[in-house]
């Protein structure tokens, strides 16, 4: 029998506002522990949350970009569980009214473009950090927890989709496109090693052909697109081993193990999913009114799959397209830039996707490092176009641009890389290399086009790789008559 | 309506460490209590909405301003049990 | 002369700005009655007589160099203890928060700091305000002045008792299920409890977030509307604090109630109703009617489903906003092998037996498969309850019944009965669920010597006709006088 995956995700996503959910507190997780708290993140007594407005604007942002309906009315709820990084031991989440409700979102694995739909979009607030000291920081032999509510009513968007991925590479996709909608709406970090977008998986299994759904587990603790890819294939087929060997699959959440490559299940709490939602008292229902919906919806930025049909337009393949959208924000913006200034479209991608990526993958690198200006990549195009700099030379200059900054004809210059292209002192090198090669000379002249390459190798020698290989051609041609 | 309740379940989500004694008469006494709570049961509110606040406004926000926090010691200060500017609990042995 | 403690509010603030008084005489005349009282009355968990002393010379440098901040400027103040305080522990009667010190104040307290009242202590209540006798106290009862041997009502008691006793010129309580009124009721005083959302929440401790509401604890109708006007308007810190400006409710006081229509709430004043309770009653609605008011009798069929209701909200509420007190961060710790063992255990031994019963009905109210037959269906008969009231509103200006069935009672009558305690807020809950204000007026004393409260209500944010009416209640009624109590020298 083949089992076909049936795979949901669930993505938590941190808001860069200034300041947190329900409180004046900054969001910033890098200050020292428990600096950034006061009475209502701290859940002290008597102390009352007010929502912050633009973290609702930034949902509805995220609703619209995943093509959901906002609703014009929505609540929050409280969510009742015990733990110890959670102030009030409830959470401020939604339930049956989340701000963002049915959506979709297009996702290419394989060259097939599949629509995934999201269930809702939710506003929530985030815990605290638990830090387990003892044994390596492992939890389950920690003799201590420290608790730092730094993070705690930090603002969380929950994305939920329907169960429609089904292959984990799609998971993977679909999760990189969603991080990368969030990136270019500049309403979080969205980074995965800091937490501040998180991905869980819930996975099933089903006999090919089958519409019920199978026993579902989540799995958690994923850190990198590639660890939900693993974490995703392993446990589909360790399902698939499982009901191949007679076993059923038990509902649970399994947490995934980088280092081992293997999920393992967490001892479930009795009655833990008990959440006990009702109504959050202390805070009012929102309405988003038509016009204030409008007003957000014209705030919205192009999003990555309208960029990327933009930039095919331009003439770049759709690899080619895709990877620039799918990078730092400051990848499409300098090939944005550079267009803009006049540079060829397919020049500068193929700097930025071939050049700029290795450059980085070179060594420790960060985007942030690279000093390189939009502009000089429209000065760089300008001069391999005049026959300024070779195609190679080009690169070379780049690499010094991303190093060092500065501009991009004195690095040329610097490195010696220009071009010859006064035909005087090209004449003399070519006359050189003629009487250096008298019988390579005849058999030309005799119609041996081929060592027309010949001389211009020779005359590159000559002038270390500087002569203009047209002109040079130019001068050979008037000299054979 | 008969109310059955479990009782321990209801203490262990609540996180009450009750002695069986003591559940027992928790557990009698929210029978009683929820007898008379009943009462409600009786009424017809089919198609009625629920009221979750007396209060018919909506969009009570706040601007995304920065406030001060409050310092720490003040709030370590209270604390049972602290270190290192962190807040100290025992270890939670029971999820994984 | 009268001694300064017995003053009520209006006067004492008379006498301060005409220079009779001076708020550092006035406050050792507090300090000094509590000195005489408190061994009985127990209105205190915390009596801050050096802070009231420095709060009161304060306000009499304020007041010699012209800075006087308003009527309140110098009055000493009571405060219960579930409303947030620097520098002065805040419990709410618990044991789970004994020694702690908040870093903030609450809204009301601010504000109170701001008009230059004295706050001269933080008053006993029902463990968070559940109960109606103050014996849920985690740090014993308080006693009513008036017979030290009765309760002095819930759960604002140590705020009733410290008023009735003069320990306090007034104070403030906090109101869920009539926590303000029925203490108010049974110690002779007026208790107030505003429209909910009128009066900012942030500080006070919750006990029931939807239903409860702040407000004063006074001698009469017009100190109640002082120290009203000083805690009342929005607050930011607050979401469900009302936008908008407060009523000016003293202009209006004395306008009396000729051709005001009275709706005598049927079900909430007969049944049950001591007798004694329903002759005070009776008595003052006929000389409402002298005095040109229309009495009507309205019927509000699911009032007297309400404290069912009441009794799943509440406690469904309770139980999550009780969830944080769990050894962490504040207050008691009760050591475990595990997080999980020390929050229990910390609970277990931090609250007493009438909160973990609430905690634990609400929890279960709430649980899967139990919540549409108990809290779903407890929201739907709040939402017939208002519709009830706005219908009854259509037929009376003001609705009015008995504060609360009985009298006081004696300490450890209904201890062992929860029922019969929440009995005793059978006619002050609707209006908690309807969110609408109400005001108990002491009308009298029944044969025992013990004050009957009568209760007025009116629609939300209806405060100055609330008070209107209240205020000509109080003129046509009985007056109680003030209690003789024990140690103080007639
Ligand atoms: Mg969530
Ligand atoms: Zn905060």
């Amino acid at each position: 029998m083949t089992f076909e995956p049936v795979i949901g995700i669930e993505v938590h996503v941190e808001l860069m506002t200034d300041s947190k959910m329900f409180c004046g507190c900054r969001v910033d997780v890098t200050s020292p522990p428990n600096t950034n708290v006061c009475p209502v993140c701290l859940g002290l007594p008597g102390a009352l949350p007010v929502t912050n407005r633009r973290a609702i604007e930034w949902i509805a942002k995220i609703g619209l970009a995943l093509n959901c309906e906002i609703s014009e009315r929505s609540e929050f709820h409280r969510k009742n569980y015990f733990y110890a990084d959670q102030p009030k031991n409830f959470q401020i989440s939604q339930y049956d009214v989340p701000v963002c409700h049915d959506g979709w979102l297009d996702v290419a694995t394989d060259g097939v473009s599949r629509r995934i739909r999201i269930n809702r979009a939710h506003m929530e607030e985030d815990t605290g950090k638990s830090i387990h000291v003892g044994d390596g920081g492992r939890i389950h032999a920690a003799t201590e927890t420290r608790l730092d509510f730094n993070r705690a009513g930090v603002p969380l968007v929950e994305i939920v989709s329907e169960p429609d991925l089904r292959s984990a590479a799609e998971a993977r996709n679909y999760a990189q496109t969603l991080r990368s909608i969030v990136g270019t709406l500049g309403v979080s970090d969205a980074r995965l090693e800091e937490g501040s977008i998180r991905f869980d998986a819930n996975v099933s299994v089903r006999p090919e052909g089958t519409d019920e759904f199978g026993t579902k587990v989540e799995i958690k603790n994923m850190n990198s697109f590639r660890s939900l890819e693993r974490a995703v294939d392993h446990e589909i087929h360790r399902q698939v081993a499982a009901l191949e060997a007679g076993e059923a699959i038990v509902q649970e959440t399994r947490h995934w193990d980088e280092e081992g490559g293997v999920t393992h299940g967490m001892r479930s709490k009795e009655g833990s999913s008990d959440y006990r939602y009702f109504t959050e008292p202390d805070l009012l229902p929102i309405e988003i009114s038509s016009s204030w919906r409008a007003e957000i919806a014209a705030s919205l930025p192009e999003l990555p799959a309208a960029r990327q049909a933009r930039y095919v337009e331009l003439g770049l393949d759709d690899s080619a397209a895709g990877v620039l959208v799918g990078s730092d924000e400051r990848m499409w913006r300098w090939f944005e830039e550079a267009v803009g200034g006049g540079a060829p479209p397919r020049t500068v991608a193929n700097w930025l996707t071939g050049e700029t990526t290795a450059w980085l993958r070179t060594g420790d690198r960060s985007i942030e490092d690279a000093r390189l200006e939009a502009s000089q990549l429209v000065t760089l195009a300008a001069m391999v176009e005049d026959n300024r700099l070779s195609a190679t030379a080009a690169k070379q200059v780049l690499g010094a641009l991303l190093d060092g900054g500065g501009d991009a004809e004195s690095v040329a210059s610097d490195l010696d890389l220009l071009q010859i292209s006064d035909t005087s002192a090209l004449e003399e090198a070519v006359d050189a290399a003629i009487e250096a090669h008298p019988e390579q000379f005849e058999r030309l002249g005799s119609g041996e086009d081929k060592l027309i390459g010949f001389f211009v190798g020779q005359v590159m020698r000559a002038t270390g790789g500087k002569a203009d290989p047209k002109v040079v051609t130019d001068i050979l041609r008037a000299r054979v008559g | 309506m008969p109310i059955d309740i479990d009782i321990a379940h209801v203490a262990r989500l609540a996180r009450i460490a009750l002695t069986g004694e003591q559940l027992e008469a928790y557990r009698t006494q929210l029978g009683v209590i929820l007898d008379h709570a009943a009462l409600v049961q009786g009424l017809p509110t089919e198609g009625v909405e629920p009221t979750s606040h007396p209060l018919a406004m909506t969009n009570a926000f706040r601007a995304d301003d920065e406030k001060p926090s409050l310092e720490r010691d003040t709030v370590l200060a209270q604390a049972p049990d602290a270190v290192d500017g962190y807040f100290r609990v025992p270890p939670a042995l029971d999820t994984e | 002369m009268t001694d300064a403690a017995d003053l009520t509010i209006a006067a004492a603030a008379a006498a301060l700005a005409d220079g009779s008084l001076s708020s550092v005489e006035l406050t050792e005349a507090v300090l000094a009655r509590a000195s005489l009282t408190e061994a009985n009355v127990h209105a205190y968990l915390t009596l801050d007589q050096a802070g009231a002393r420095e709060a009161a010379e304060t306000s009499d440098r304020r007041r010699a160099s012209g800075q006087a901040r308003g009527l309140l400027d110098g009055i000493p103040i009571a405060l219960k203890d579930n409303l947030t305080t620097v520098g002065l522990e805040t419990t709410a009667g618990s044991r789970i928060l004994s020694g702690y010190q908040p870093p903030y104040d609450a809204t009301v307290v601010a504000r109170l700091r701001g008009a230059g009242a004295v706050i001269c202590g933080k008053t006993n209540l029902d463990e968070f305000a559940m109960g109606s006798s103050t014996e849920n106290s985690a740090y014993g009862p308080s006693r009513n002045p008036w017979n030290l041997d009765t309760v002095p009502g819930g759960s604002s008691g140590g705020s009733a008792a410290a008023v009735a006793a003069g320990s306090a010129l007034g104070a403030l309580g906090s109101d869920t299920g009539g926590s303000i009124r029925q203490p108010g009721a049974l110690c002779g005083l007026v208790g107030f409890k505003p429209t909910y959302g009128r009066v900012s929440r942030y500080g006070l401790i919750a006990f029931a977030s939807s239903l409860d509401q702040i407000g004063p604890l006074t001698w009469t109708v017009e100190d109640a509307a002082m120290l009203y006007e000083v805690i009342a308007g929005h607050d930011p810190m607050d979401a469900t604090s009302y936008p908008g400006d407060v009523d000016d409710v003293r202009s209006t006081l004395d306008d009396g109630v000729a051709g005001m229509r009275v709706g005598v709430v049927a079900e909430l004043s007969t049944e049950g109703i001591d007798a004694s309770v329903a002759s005070g009653f009776r008595r003052t609605l006929d000389r409402l009617r002298e005095r040109g008011a229309q009495i009507v009798d309205v019927s509000m069929p699911t009032a007297s489903v309400a404290l069912s209701a009441y009794y799943l909200i509440a406690p469904a509420e309770c139980s999550a906003n009780l969830a944080r007190f769990d050894g962490v961060r504040y207050g008691l710790r009760v050591d475990g092998a595990t997080v999980e063992e020390m929050m229990s255990a910390t609970r277990s031994e931090g609250f007493g037996p009438e909160v973990t019963r609430r905690v634990l009905l609400g929890t279960y109210a709430l649980s899967a498969g139990y919540y549409d037959a108990f809290y779903g269906q407890a929201q739907r008969v709040r939402t017939l309850l208002i519709r009830e009231f706005a219908d009854a509103y259509t037929q009376a200006d003001v609705l009015v019944s008995p504060t609360a069935p009985t009298t006081a009672f004696p300490l450890g009558a209904k201890t062992q009965d929860p029922l019969a305690m929440y009995m005793s807020d059978v006619c002050t809950i609707p209006i908690n669920l309807s969110g609408d204000p109400g005001i108990s007026v002491p009308v009298g004393l029944d044969d025992a010597g013990l004050p009957i409260g009568f209760q007025v209500m009116a629609p939300a944010l209806q405060e100055a006709r609330l008070l209107q009416v209240a205020r000509a209640v109080e003129q046509v009624a009985e007056p109680v006088g003030r209690p003789t109590v024990v140690g103080v020298p007639a």
